[in-house]
């Protein structure tokens, strides 16, 4: 199988603040992926170099066979990488529409855009009801669905999702999770997400990296990590004290 | 009554379209942009040189004016404006103010510093109702407005790029991540603002019938108040504010007379930033502190001086300067002095306590002013009278401002800028004809009126300024407030209210812009309000921030270079202001932490 996304031995800086220390990192095609990690280990870092917000300093990133390394984020949202950003950042003063159209703005596919518009609807038909309300004042829940359908306005293959469930209530949280795996499973879109509950992500996940101090330390799939001893102690961030 | 209140509205209007490019570019771009604000004075300039100059029918220049503005509006985002707002708002605000300068004397050169007389192109009172009088001409700046507005609400509302810009200004990280051209949209923002501010400026011919290149900042800075009050970054208010001011002030005008203008908006800016500090539409701003210190000017070290320095400098500046120099030197020598004392005492303010006060002239006024009145009626010695002038300086100008130490960002020092043109205006108001006669130092009996003098007590002062200044920031009190500059929010966690110690370092500075006020009146003998500028207060920020913002000799050594050499060289005034404003620019960008500093 070829990797729909690959990072290869990236190093990215913040001044002279060494945030990513040559990390590889794959995801393949309609796989969902989940980064682990403590606070501060470069788990956001991570998913904007992908989104091309950050540069990086040396080493690569291919997007669908494609060396999308210097490439503007614009580019990459073109070539069908989608964001569901921390804390959801939906435009609190334009509607669930606008946000909508929002996530579809690389596209100049008129007819395409408004049948996405309508499934979106279909998918989500609390969005559909609330089509002209203004996304500010939709609750938490609500604006995490809006963020998802927001991703997948671009026709996307792959998204990136940074803890698209934090903030939310626990039955949320299992809600928020039903839908990636939904999407993944309906729409074949790979998913690589951020989450802090390490058991709950390889839940989903086929596969899962963990991150500290901005370096991976252990990656596998979910089994192995979920029975890795290892794994609290990193997910922590305690491993790097010791 | 009634004309009042058309009057309002037509002030209002220009407000309006100058609130709306001020919110429309601050909303994509979090940057206040004082650039914008030179585009009143240059609408009505061009308007004047195509109209009256060239002779083209008012239909074709207005178009003209529009398009050479909004280029030129681009021009500036792509060489000045970008490059900087990447870093942090409040360096490219400073920048912003730099070009602005650079505009007006620009347009001054080129057109002349006269005002022009505006032909009359549209009748303006050939209609009367009842008691009312007003004319095609404002019937059609009004019209033109309305115009302007619905489009660019259908525009934002239904536009692809206004969408974007929508977009962009309610998140810009979100904005980005899906895939909006960002900086499309500020160059677009950009472009769109300079327009509708050269708009403002013809409008401004129009209506009042004279064009003048330098009348833009102080329009523009209206504007602003404009745009805080209807709420900064949002559209509506700014189209709100904007007639509520103008409507406004011309009741102000009307009861109080012309001089209370400024006033009359610096008023209506604090009571908004107290009241209500996102305005009448807006929610809180959301723009975080950005201290100077430790975030972009304060940044890096300083170059290591060996320690032969200091009593070198004394030695040349105290006394090898006095024993060879010429009394033009000499005179040159004090302008120096003078304004290395009001530098070097403001070091506390933009440097520690991290506040960028745009308005010194303020209490470099009231110091002249104390002083020579003190001298004149009281009979106080010069020596007596300088104290006081630092004091009542410090005082006065403290309590004026105290209101302001709330707010954040920007707004302070947009807010202080405002202090320092309301305290001029008050003087104004008090005092409209000057001074004349002011007497000159004495020292038992003998008069101390020659260059070197002048120099000397200059120099003595200094001296002192220096030591002062070197204590307090040695002292518990200097670093505290270092503390507050550096982190508000980590001072404030472990119990330090911020508000308090940056108003102290406030009237610290205050106090040495007083003492060289003074120094000034004593030596002129002369003083009238004109002399206390916006210029004479970016003149200030720049010698600090030349220097260093944190180095009180830092101060000394950018007025050497921007006033000793400046005279030396023999620049005109108007390629000074330039001058200034490159060297602003280029310190900002390219060495933030002053010519001493290594950058880190
Ligand atoms: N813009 C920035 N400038 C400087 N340092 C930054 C910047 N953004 C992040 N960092 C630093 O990089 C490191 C990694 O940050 P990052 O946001 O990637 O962590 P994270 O794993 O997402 O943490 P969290 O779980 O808190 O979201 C942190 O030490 C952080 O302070
Ligand atoms: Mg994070």
């Amino acid at each position: 199988m070829t990797d729909l996304l690959a990072l290869d031995d990236v190093n990215v800086y913040y001044g002279p603040f060494h945030a990513l220390r040559g990390n590889t990192l794959t995801v393949g095609e309609g796989e969902i992926v989940s980064l682990l990690g403590g606070n501060a280990s470069g788990k956001s870092t991570t998913m904007k170099t992908i989104l091309g917000l950050i540069k990086v300093k040396s080493g690569t990133v291919h997007f669908a066979g494609e060396d999308v390394t210097h490439a503007s984020t614009r580019h990459r949202v073109k070539a069908g990488i989608a964001s569901v950003p921390e804390a959801r950042r939906v435009f609190p003063q334009m509607t669930v529409d606008e946000n909508l159209m929002a996530g579809a703005y690389t596209r100049s596919d008129r007819a395409g855009i408004a049948e996405d518009l309508e499934r979106m609807r279909d998918r989500f038909p609390r969005l559909a009801e609330r089509r002209r309300q203004e996304a500010g004042t939709l609750s938490g829940g609500e604006q995490q669905m809006l963020a998802f359908a927001r991703a997948l306005m671009s026709r996307p293959k792959l998204i990136c999702m940074d803890e698209p469930t934090m903030g939310l209530a626990p039955k949320l949280v299992d809600q928020v999770l039903d839908e990636i795996v939904r999407i993944n499973k309906e729409l074949g879109v790979a998913v690589l997400f951020v989450e802090q509950q390490a058991e709950l992500a390889l839940s989903i996940a086929s596969r899962g990296y963990v991150l500290a101090t901005g370096e991976i330390v252990l990656k596998g799939t979910s089994n192995e990590l979920l029975h890795n001893p290892q794994i609290q102690e990193a997910y922590l961030g305690k491993a790097t004290q010791a | 009554m009634l004309n009042t209140l058309i009057d309002g509205l037509l002030r209002g209007n220009v407000y309006a379209l100058g609130a709306v490019g001020i919110s429309l570019v601050f909303g994509v771009m979090n940057v206040v942009n004082f650039a914008q604000f030179s585009f009143f004075g240059l609408g009505a300039m061009l308007a004047w040189f195509f109209v009256a100059q060239e002779g083209l029918p008012f239909w074709l220049a207005l178009p003209l004016v529009l398009v050479i503005c909004g280029a030129l509006g681009l021009v500036i985002n792509i060489s000045v404006v970008r490059p900087l707002a990447k870093f942090l708002p409040l360096a490219a605000m400073l920048s912003t103010y730099a070009v602005s300068q650079i505009l007006d004397n620009v347009s001054q050169i080129s057109f002349g510093a006269q005002f022009r007389v505006f032909p009359q192109v549209l009748p303006t009172s050939n209609f009367h109702i009842g008691n009312m009088r007003f004319g095609t001409s404002d019937v059609v700046m009004l019209s033109i407005t309305a115009v302007v507005m619905v489009v660019m609400s259908l525009f934002l509302k239904y536009g692809k790029i206004g969408k974007a810009i929508r977009a962009t200004a309610q998140d810009q990280e979100a904005a980005l991540q899906m895939g909006i051209p960002v900086g499309l949209v500020q160059h677009v923002s950009f472009v769109i603002a300079s327009s509708l501010g050269g708009l403002a400026g013809v409008f401004i011919a129009l209506y009042i019938g004279v064009a003048n290149p330098t009348s833009g900042l102080d329009i523009g800075l209206t504007a602003f108040v404009a745009a805080t009050l209807g709420g900064l970054g949002s559209l509506v208010g700014g189209v709100i504010g904007g007639f509520v001011l103008g409507i406004l002030e011309a009741f102000g005008i009307y009861f109080f007379g012309d001089t209370s203008r400024e006033i009359i908006v610096f008023v209506i800016l604090i009571v908004v930033l107290i009241v209500r500090p996102g305005g009448l539409m807006g929610k809180v701003p959301l723009i975080s502190t950005e201290p100077l210190t430790g975030t972009f000017l304060g940044k890096g070290r300083p170059l290591r001086m060996p320690r032969w320095v200091w009593p070198a400098a004394f030695v040349v500046g105290g006394v090898v300067i006095p024993l060879v120099a010429s009394d033009y030197v000499l005179t040159t020598g004090t302008q120096v002095l003078i304004y290395a004392i009001i530098a070097a005492g403001f070091t506390v303010t933009a440097g520690q306590s991290g506040v960028l006060a745009l308005g010194q002239a303020g209490p470099i006024a009231i110091g002249a002013y104390t002083s020579a009145l003190v001298t004149m009626n009281l009979h106080f010695s010069f020596w007596a009278a300088l104290p006081v002038a630092g004091l009542s300086a410090a005082i006065i100008a403290s309590v004026l401002a105290s209101p302001i130490w709330g707010v954040k960002g920007h707004y302070i020092s947009i807010a202080t800028l405002g202090l320092g043109v309301a305290i001029v205006a008050i003087i104004q108001l008090l005092e409209p004809q000057g001074i004349y006669n002011i007497p000159v130092p004495q020292w038992f009996g003998t008069v101390l009126s020659t260059p070197i003098a002048y120099y000397l007590i200059d120099f003595g002062v200094l001296v002192i300024t220096l030591l002062v200044m070197w204590r307090i920031r040695r002292s518990h009190l200097g670093r505290v407030i270092s503390a507050v500059g550096s982190d508000e929010v980590a001072a404030l966690a472990s119990g330090v209210r911020g508000r308090n110690y940056k108003a102290l370092a406030f009237a610290i500075s205050a106090f040495f812009a007083g003492v060289g006020g003074s120094l000034l009146a004593h030596q002129y003998t002369y003083i009238d309000p004109t002399m206390f500028t916006m210029l004479m207060s970016l003149l200030v920020v720049t010698i600090v921030i030349m220097g260093g913002v944190s180095l009180p000799y830092g101060a000394v050594v950018g007025s050497i270079i921007l006033i000793g050499a400046m005279e030396l060289l023999r620049f005109t005034p108007e390629l000074r202001i330039i001058a200034y404003g490159l060297v602003l620019i280029l310190v900002v960008r390219f060495r933030p932490g002053g010519i001493l500093v290594r950058n880190s």
